[in-house]
């Protein structure tokens, strides 16, 4: 990224022929990716020429003037279909753009396409996308997580410099270590969620990825802050691209909870993240061991509450507005109709998953208590982070699994096993990839710290990202 | 039997039991949770956004205005205002409900345990407020047909979706049909007071649903009850709880037992009609709204509120009565016609008596005064202190009226210029009488023999040659020495 913008500033290459080199990229590696919903070239070649033209005339917005992104197709873009991967929404074309996609305007990026992700954001493989199955650039064999899996994947084919994904439980964090990317799920309320279409309001969050930790942070300071359309929005200030300082470790805190290196954790993974943490040692941190019990809860808790605003937040595709329409003889079989048609099998498991928990007969058993499952595991995570700086476990307990592989939706869930923690209780996590497997498949480590410590995350994930062996950090791509 | 029992009549062995949820748009300028135009009348779907269609990713943020209207009616209302409340979803799929969600309060809402003070008949009774919760207005179908079912189609106009509303609750204890009538009639009046609605029943913003049972006479036990839903008069929520009061009586009388359902009410039929039974009412998984943290309220925020009300009705009624000395009719006129009241208060600050200005406001005033506006208090003031005065006759008030309401002239100038002040001068005056004895004389002679009702003949008579202007004492007086 850096050489990019620097030879931008020097005008040695154009925004034009950036946005073109990667419009190619995509032209050669999509076909077998199959990252994208949607490229904009005509769009993104004229957004390139205004960039250049206002780097000609030294008005340039900002240093990322005429930089090429992609983005989550659940983010709405003005005059650019928004599908979420859903039939329901295949011609669905926003009014409006999202809160975050105007920063990223106003910042001169250019939009050059709309990522695959599984159906609504509902899963961890991209597999259940009604435009087709993204496949990992690493192994076109396997998944590349999800449900941002074409933001990870677009970026570490070199689709795209960066990208933006949505993490309600692990979809940002997941697909990055899949990938071999780094990504962040930012503090709940520090990212503005206007018009990012919600999976479950009280978890949704949006965040970057990137091939380094210092484009994640750059990218990271473009999209936080305060946003009045957005009444869950934190009176947060703008987040500042830290200093890479290798003191950051001197007798940093780093907290291990003994539950993430218990059974069913991959040994490779294991042995990946645990050699992390001795380089973190060597370096200056402290480790302690700690425990998060609660986290057993997390998946279950997590469940509950994200079909439960799901199956409220996806009510509003009725086919009368916008979106697929079944024409019926009344309007009752017409709602019927079109969401039978509209949505796919997994979107139609959660909505009834999460009706059933929110019906009188079952609220307290179920969406009640894990209201207050949630409020304990709060209370597990603050009060680790009071004894440390961070917490760090692995991403994922695995690396990518074979398209196909997970049939049961159960074990589809339990891919959130480690990330759906930091969502339930509304602290920052950052995935950075720790190296790679036998296979060549990367890893990922995870970086969790308190409310608003991103610029800390940063900054312990970059001298991770120091220590891992370049080829070993993203593949060998 | 009080007038207003009339429904009950016929039903002696039953207590009537009813409770009322009142919906009312509130009179902000934008909706409840977006900044789109809440004007009525406007081309159909003009007035609607992102937020207020419900379009995907778009996010509520709470309009400070409706909130502080909330507040308003809430403490108005006598009610704990709870500075800590909080939003739901309330889920169900409708084609006027943009989001197949509506955003209203449930568990803890802004307003509860109040009272409304009214009177029925003599008696001031009071009924009390449950809770008052806030939550946005849906949209509005326009069907082809007759209803939903039997339409080839329906339009939806989203202009109304996402108006604010508060929802009143009271307790059940209102005890018949004309009293619930009466009980809205003096909440609307109190929002109207307050400012926070426009109360307009006509155009929808202000909706009753009316929940209504009979138990047996001094039984603790309330009886099944039915609920009759969007009553949207006062005529038809009167209506519709008289006719329930009979049918229920009447299943009650033959041993039958009440089905728990939603009626409405058709007007052309003047009955209730089924809508749906509480077996299939829907479950409308209500859960806490992830999209708005908990609204949390100053105290002084509320004060300052507290502060802001004005004079309501049941002060108001209270200060004419005992204050200026009107009957329960006068000062139930004027605290039903605010704007009346008004130049009442501004008139009683000139040295008028209160009766004269009564008199003048609830007369011929009234009604010139819906056809044509107000007049300036200063001027009316004007007019009847020349009438105090006695510059210009009774009869002529009427004259200097019409011509007060059609210039821009003071009551003095008008008099003056039309020459319009009475004559009270004798000499004068008794040229006149004499002219019109001497064109009489058969009716004089007959007067003087007996039949003195003439009197009245004679007088105007004068009264015309004068052009009303002669003052009738004067007159009579000249008459009978005349005649004498």
């Amino acid at each position: 990224m850096k050489e990019l913008i620097q030879s931008l500033d020097v005008r040695e290459v154009s925004a034009q022929e950036i946005v073109q080199h990667h419009l190619e990229e995509i032209a050669q590696h999509d076909p077998g990716i199959h990252a994208f919903i949607t490229v904009d070239q005509e769009g993104a070649l004229r957004q390139a020429d205004d960039a250049d033209r206002r780097r000609a005339q030294g008005q340039a917005l900002s240093p990322f003037d005429g930089i090429p992104i992609a983005v989550k197709d659940n983010i709405s873009t003005k005059g650019l279909r928004t599908t979420c991967g859903s039939r329901m929404l295949e011609d669905y074309v926003p009014l409006f753009d999202a809160t975050v996609i105007s920063r990223l305007r106003r910042a001169g990026l250019v939009l050059v396409g709309k990522t695959n992700l599984d159906e609504f954001a509902m899963g961890s493989s991209t597999e259940y996308s009604a435009f087709g199955v993204t496949h990992n650039p690493h192994d076109h064999s396997r998944v590349p997580g999800g449900s941002s899996g074409g933001s990870a994947a677009a970026v570490a084919a070199g689709e795209v410099p960066w990208s933006l994904g949505t993490d309600t439980g692990g979809s940002i964090r997941q697909p990055a270590s899949f990938c071999g990317v780094v990504g962040l799920k930012p503090t709940y309320g520090w990212v503005s969620r206007y018009g990012v279409v919600a999976l479950a309001p009280s978890l949704d969050q949006v965040g970057p990825m990137a091939k380094r930790v210092e484009d994640a942070a750059a990218l990271f300071a473009l999209i936080a802050g305060n946003d009045p359309r957005d009444a869950t929005s934190a009176k947060a200030p703008s987040f500042q691209v830290p200093a890479w300082d290798p003191e950051v470790l001197r007798d940093l805190r780093v907290g291990v909870p003994e539950e993430f290196f218990s059974a069913g954790l991959d040994s490779q993974v294991e042995h990946a993240v645990r050699g992390c943490l001795r380089q973190l040692e060597d370096q200056g941190a402290v480790l302690q061991p700690l425990s998060l019990a609660t986290n057993a809860y997390a998946i279950d808790t997590y469940l509950t509450l994200v079909t439960a605003e799901a199956s409220s937040c996806l009510a509003r595709y009725d086919g009368v507005r916008y979106g697929k329409r079944v024409e019926a003889e009344d309007s009752n079989t017409m709602f019927a109709k079109s969401r039978s048609a509209g949505f796919g099998s997994e979107v139609k498991r959660r909505i009834m998953l999460g009706t059933y928990v929110l019906s009188a007969n079952h609220y307290e058993a179920y969406y009640e208590q894990a209201q207050k499952v949630r409020t304990l595991i709060k209370e597990d995570v603050l009060d680790a982070l009071s004894q440390v700086d961070v917490i760090i476990t692995p991403t994922t307990p695995t690396a990518a699994f074979q398209i196909g592989a997970k049939r049961d939706p159960l074990e589809m869930y339990l891919s959130d096993l480690f990330t759906a923690m930091a969502n339930l209780s509304g602290i920052p996590a950052l995935s950075v990839p720790c190296g790679l497997n036998s296979h060549g498949l990367p890893m990922g480590i995870q970086i969790m710290g308190g409310n608003f410590s991103e610029a800390l995350l940063f900054q312990v994930g970059y001298m991770i990202e120091q220590g891992v062996e370049g080829s070993a950090r993203h593949g060998q791509l | 039997m009080s007038k207003v029992s009339k429904g009950v009549l016929g039903m002696a062995n039953y207590d009537t039991v009813i409770g009322l949820e009142i919906h009312v748009a509130l009179l902000t300028d934008s909706k409840f949770l977006c900044s789109c135009s809440t004007a009525f009348g406007a081309p159909p779907n003009s007035q609607c956004c992102p937020v207020c269609l419900g379009l995907p990713g778009s996010l509520p943020t709470i309009n400070e205005k409706a909130v502080e209207c909330a507040t308003k009616a809430g403490l108005a209302l006598n009610c704990q205002i709870n500075l800590f409340s909080k939003f739901d979803r309330k889920n169900y799929f409708y084609p006027d409900l943009p989001k197949a969600y509506q955003i209203t309060q449930d568990a803890y809402p802004l307003c509860s345990r109040g009272f409304l003070d009214y009177y029925v008949d003599d008696q001031l009774v009071r009924t009390e407020i449950t809770r008052i919760h806030m939550e946005e207005e849906a949209g509005k179908l326009i069907h082809s047909g007759s209803s939903i079912v039997s339409s080839d189609y329906s339009l939806v106009d989203y202009n109304r979706a996402g108006i604010a509303l508060i929802e009143i609750v009271t307790a059940p204890d209102i005890h018949h049909p004309g009293q619930a009538r009466l009980f809205v009639e003096q909440l609307r009046l109190l929002l109207s007071y307050i400012g926070v609605s426009d109360t307009k029943m006509e155009e929808g913003s202000l909706r009753v649903d009316a929940n209504i049972s009979l138990k047996p006479k001094d039984s603790d036990l309330l009886g099944t009850k039915v609920e009759i839903k969007n009553l949207n008069s006062f005529r038809a929520l009167e209506k519709a709880l008289e006719y329930e009061v009979s049918r229920q009586g009447e299943i009650l009388d033959q041993g039958g037992t009440i089905r728990q359902e939603s009626r409405t009410w058709d007007d052309r039929a003047g009955r209730t009609m089924s809508m749906r039974s509480k077996g299939d009412a829907p479950d409308y998984r209500l859960f806490p709204e992830p999209d708005l943290p908990p609204l949390c309220l100053e105290p002084a925020w509320v004060e300052s509120i507290r502060a802001s009300i004005p004079e309501l009705p049941l002060e108001r009624l209270g200060r004419l009565e005992e204050q200026f000395g009107l009957s329960r009719y006068e000062a139930t006129f004027f605290v039903h016609y605010p704007d009346f009241c008004q130049i009442f208060f501004d008139l009683a600050e000139y040295d008028l008596s209160p009766k004269a200005i009564v008199n003048f406001l609830m007369g011929d005033y009234a009604r010139l005064a819906r056809e044509r506006g107000h007049l300036d208090a200063r001027r009316i003031a004007g007019l009847l202190t020349i009438v105090k005065e006695g510059l210009i006759g009774a009869n002529q008030e009427g004259v200097v009226l019409d011509a007060l309401f059609s210039s821009e002239k003071s009551a003095r100038e008008i008099v003056k210029e039309q020459g319009l002040e009475a004559l009270r001068d004798s000499t004068e005056l008794q040229g006149v009488v004499d002219g019109v004895l001497t064109a009489n004389p058969d009716l004089v002679a007959r007067f003087r023999s007996g039949e003195s009702k003439l009197l009245g003949y004679f007088v105007g008579q004068v009264m015309r040659a004068t052009r009303g202007k002669a003052d009738p004492e004067v007159v009579n007086k000249l008459l009978e020495e005349a005649l004498s």
